[in-house]
């Protein structure tokens, strides 16, 4: 081995050890590889692959998955810009522009010094407070030409992030409206104590009584799925807390996790109890570094407390405790069986369902996946009763929804109403401006249009998973398809044909169209592929990623139509600019090697 | 049936075949229909197509494509086919996404020609204009032409291919159902 070598063994042999070289955390472990050393190389694979005794193709396939980490080296300064269509309209291309000149560099290419690189990320839910930038993975909101200049500057003077202005990182609830659990106060331990004094069973009743419906998007009843994980056969139980938020446009669970972290942890120990889960895990995104550090002392004080850790309230045998996991980058590890995937140490990839994780889950054991949210909602229930709880919303859809608005209204926020709010009292509440379309739920949600501003959030009309973004009449809704296009072709994880190159040929489509190439034919061509991939799919990423488009076209038809060649047919691509490189390798410059795009 | 069908007074459907990017896969498939190729050949007659050796197509009904688009001949071979034929087809996953010679999409082209033509035979890369260039990119067929019908597979079953042809062919809807689409 060369020194450096060894050197390298050794700061490895510190980043095993705080993992207990357990290779079932090979995500967090690559995460601290790659905040140490910028990158992760093919020898620190090797080196983790053989004192992990796993075969380096699955540390490889693990690294290669993932989008914050990286086998060539960043910039010592790796600036990622949020790229959701809410960060465009507030004018983030300019910003990266701007800094890109300053800094001297371009797009996904480490400046020649080593000091910086500048690419864009995919939506880092910081949509009221956008344009929004990670800097070495900490979130700085508010993008501003005078804030960028100064991050130029800091970056030059080569100041360590960790001592930049503390403004820089602020991030506010925006908590517009708050209901029955942004507008309640909460001491620690009550619900749980509530719920131990009832016992399991009665609470477990309660649930099932209150009819709550799981709040990440598919909105299965929640006292269902944890009696089917208590039910279950297994050697341990685990309860997995989801915040992974990577839908873009939802920023609710970052509220929640930052101001409400109590209610969360109490929720996991409220399904723990009722399932006899001993370890609860939050996958927390990448984007919220920012939260893991006064998230882990939270959990400290809950240790001391009590409120964690062996014979909770001192109820024998009551043995739970919470660890945070981070994500690194990847939408997909939002739905449950990719994000255990995740947990396990391996690339995001759903698995075939069934078996559910309820009955075969995280490591093979009965495991129940809830929403942030979700496990809030745990807690009123445990205070409250299930038959208060009901009393709320509608029939399918009790309780309150806390809503992530942005894009064109006055106050971007949170808003929490009860289930069955009507989409026009949001945007009259948010004050919006003008608007001509809501994308409700994210890029994978519905497009609604003035028409439809009257129908109401709940499962039973319009479901949503949190988000609500809008547009106002100046809009241009093909462009917001455009980069909801892009974003499905950047989070497909690969595993299955329809969506792995679906994605990839409608995000082209799209941008054919946009260049001004497009015709009937591609308009046709993007409603086939759709239901190519809503019905071929393996998962839902890609069962939804024809849907923004397919709205777009149905409702805002004259967004694209404005751009179709009036043609019959264009080819894909600058054909004779095709040929180039190999004029270029081949020195020939005969006709033969020109060709017209139209001919 | 299908004999019955085909009567003297049925004016038998022109179709031209090639294979652009492709490994002839697609054509030895459509040869699979076996004894059905004498049905076949009662109901249709050959353009252009390496059954013919016709080397540039005339008016046709049908023309059906293997294989994706990897240079500038293919390019013309394929206009050629659209400009002609009423109704074009993809045939298999080389026409349609490129396939197996899309692998190259990731290697830069004036590499794989100096790594070919130079680095191993200390050669120069051929210059020939007789020589077809190569495309920087492989790309499926709709990316160069409009396509009336995409029949999947690598390549699509012998029977799939006659189910196509014959529902064209009889002015029925071309179905295939899902055990024609099964490739596992
Ligand atoms: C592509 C995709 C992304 C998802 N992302 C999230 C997410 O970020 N957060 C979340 O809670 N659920 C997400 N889900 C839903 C989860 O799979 C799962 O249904 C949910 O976490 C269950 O919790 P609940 O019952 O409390 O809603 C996603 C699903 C899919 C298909
Ligand atoms: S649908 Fe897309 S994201 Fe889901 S498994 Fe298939 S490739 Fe992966
Ligand atoms: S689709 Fe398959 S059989 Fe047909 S040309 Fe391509 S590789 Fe050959």
């Amino acid at each position: 081995m060369t020194t450096t070598q060894t050197g390298l063994g050794t700061y490895l042999e510190r980043i095993l050890k705080r993992h207990g070289r357990d290779s079932g955390r090979l995500v967090q472990i690559l995460r601290d590889v790659q905040a140490e050393f910028g990158r992760v190389s093919a020898e620190a694979m090797a080196i983790l692959a053989e004192r992990l005794s796993l075969p380096i193709g699955d540390v490889e396939s693990t690294r290669d998955f993932y989008s914050f980490l990286t086998s060539e080296p960043t910039g010592t300064y790796r600036i990622l810009f949020s790229d959701n269509i809410t960060d465009r309209m507030l004018g983030n291309q300019a910003i990266f522009d701007h800094m890109a000149r300053r800094l001297g560099v371009s797009r996904g290419v480490v400046s020649a010094d080593g000091l910086a690189s500048l690419d864009y990320t995919s939506c880092t839910g910081m949509c009221d407070q956008g344009p929004a930038i990670l800097v070495n993975g900490m979130a700085i909101t508010s993008m501003t030409l005078r804030r960028a200049d100064q991050i130029c500057e800091l970056v030059r003077s080569r100041v360590p992030v960790a001592e930049w202005p503390n403004e820089f990182f602020r991030v506010d609830h925006n908590i517009r409206r708050a209901d029955m659990l942004l507008g309640t106060d909460f001491t620690p331990g009550s619900a749980l104590r509530a719920a131990v004094a009832m016992g399991r069973e009665a609470y477990l009743a309660e649930v099932k009584r209150s009819n709550i419906r799981g709040r990440g998007g598919a909105g299965f009843t929640t006292g269902v799925k944890w009696e089917a994980a208590r039910n279950a056969r297994g050697d341990a139980r685990y309860v997995v807390c989801n915040a992974d938020e990577g839908e873009p446009g939802t920023f609710k669970d970052r509220v929640l996790m930052q101001f409400y972290p109590e209610r969360v942890f109490e929720g996991m120990a409220l399904a723990a109890y009722v399932v006899g889960a001993k370890l609860g895990l939050v996958y927390l995104r990448g984007e919220y570094l920012y939260l893991k550090a006064p998230l882990e002392e939270k959990l400290s004080e809950l240790r001391a407390a009590r409120l964690l850790g062996d014979s909770i309230l001192g109820v024998d045998g009551f043995d739970f405790d919470i660890e945070i996991h981070m994500g690194a980058g990847a939408y997909i590890c939002g739905e449950e069986t990719a994000l255990i995937e995740s947990l396990e140490g391996k690339p995001g990839r759903p698995r075939i369902r069934p078996p559910f994780p309820v009955s075969f889950g995280y490591r093979g054991q009965p495991t129940v996946v809830n929403n942030v949210e979700t496990l809030c909602k745990a807690t009123e229930i445990a205070l409250h009763g299930g038959a208060w709880y009901e009393g709320f919303g509608t029939k399918q859809s009790t309780g309150t929804k806390i809503l992530s608005v942005s894009g064109d209204v006055e106050r971007p926020g949170i808003y929490e109403y009860p289930f069955g709010v009507r989409i026009s009292q949001v945007l009259d509440d948010a004050g919006a401006k003008n608007p001509k379309a809501v994308q409700i739920s994210g890029a994978a949600g519905q497009c609604l249009t003035t028409r439809e501003f009257g129908r109401r959030i709940a499962f039973e009309d319009v479901p949503t998973a949190g988000a609500f973004m809008v547009f106002a009449d100046h809009r241009d809704m093909f462009e917001v398809a455009r980069n909801f296009a892009h974003f499905f072709q950047h989070e497909s994880c690969g595993f299955c044909t329809p969506c792995r190159v679906g994605t990839r040929i409608q995000a082209g489509i799209m941008d054919k169209i946009a260049a001004g190439h497009g015709t009937q034919y591609e308009m046709n061509e993007l409603q086939h592929l759709r239901e190519v991939m809503r019905t071929a799919s393996h998962c839902g990423l890609g069962q939804t990623a024809g849907g923004a488009i397919a709205d777009t076209i149905a409702k805002f038809r004259e967004d694209y139509e404005k751009r179709l060649a009036r043609k019959d047919f264009e080819p894909a691509f600058d054909l004779d600019a095709a040929l180039a490189r190999a004029r270029e390798i081949t020195g020939r410059d005969d006709a033969d090697s020109r060709m017209l795009s139209d001919a | 049936m299908l004999h019955a069908a085909a009567t003297p007074a049925r004016k038998k459907v022109r179709i031209a075949t090639t294979s652009l990017s492709g490994c002839f896969g697609c054509h030895m498939s459509l040869l699979d229909i076996d004894e059905r190729l004498l049905e076949l050949v009662d109901l249709v007659e050959f353009d252009r197509s390496p059954i013919t050796d016709i080397k540039h197509c005339g008016p046709c009904d049908v023309a059906i494509v293997e294989g994706g688009v990897c240079n500038a001949e293919n390019v013309h071979v394929l206009r050629e086919l659209r400009a002609n034929a009423k109704v074009l087809v993809a045939l298999g996953a080389c026409a349609i996404n490129g396939g197996l010679p899309a692998q190259r999409n990731h290697l830069d082209v004036g590499d794989c020609l100096t790594r070919v033509y130079c680095d191993r035979t200390g050669g120069e890369v051929p210059d020939d204009p007789e020589l077809p260039l190569l495309l920087d990119k492989v790309h499926p067929i709709n990316e160069v032409v409009r396509v009336d019908y995409f029949v999947p597979g690598c390549p699509p079953s012998g029977d799939a291919i006659w189910k196509y042809l014959t529902d064209l062919i009889f002015g029925r809807m071309p179905r295939l159902e899902h055990p024609m689409l099964r490739f596992d």
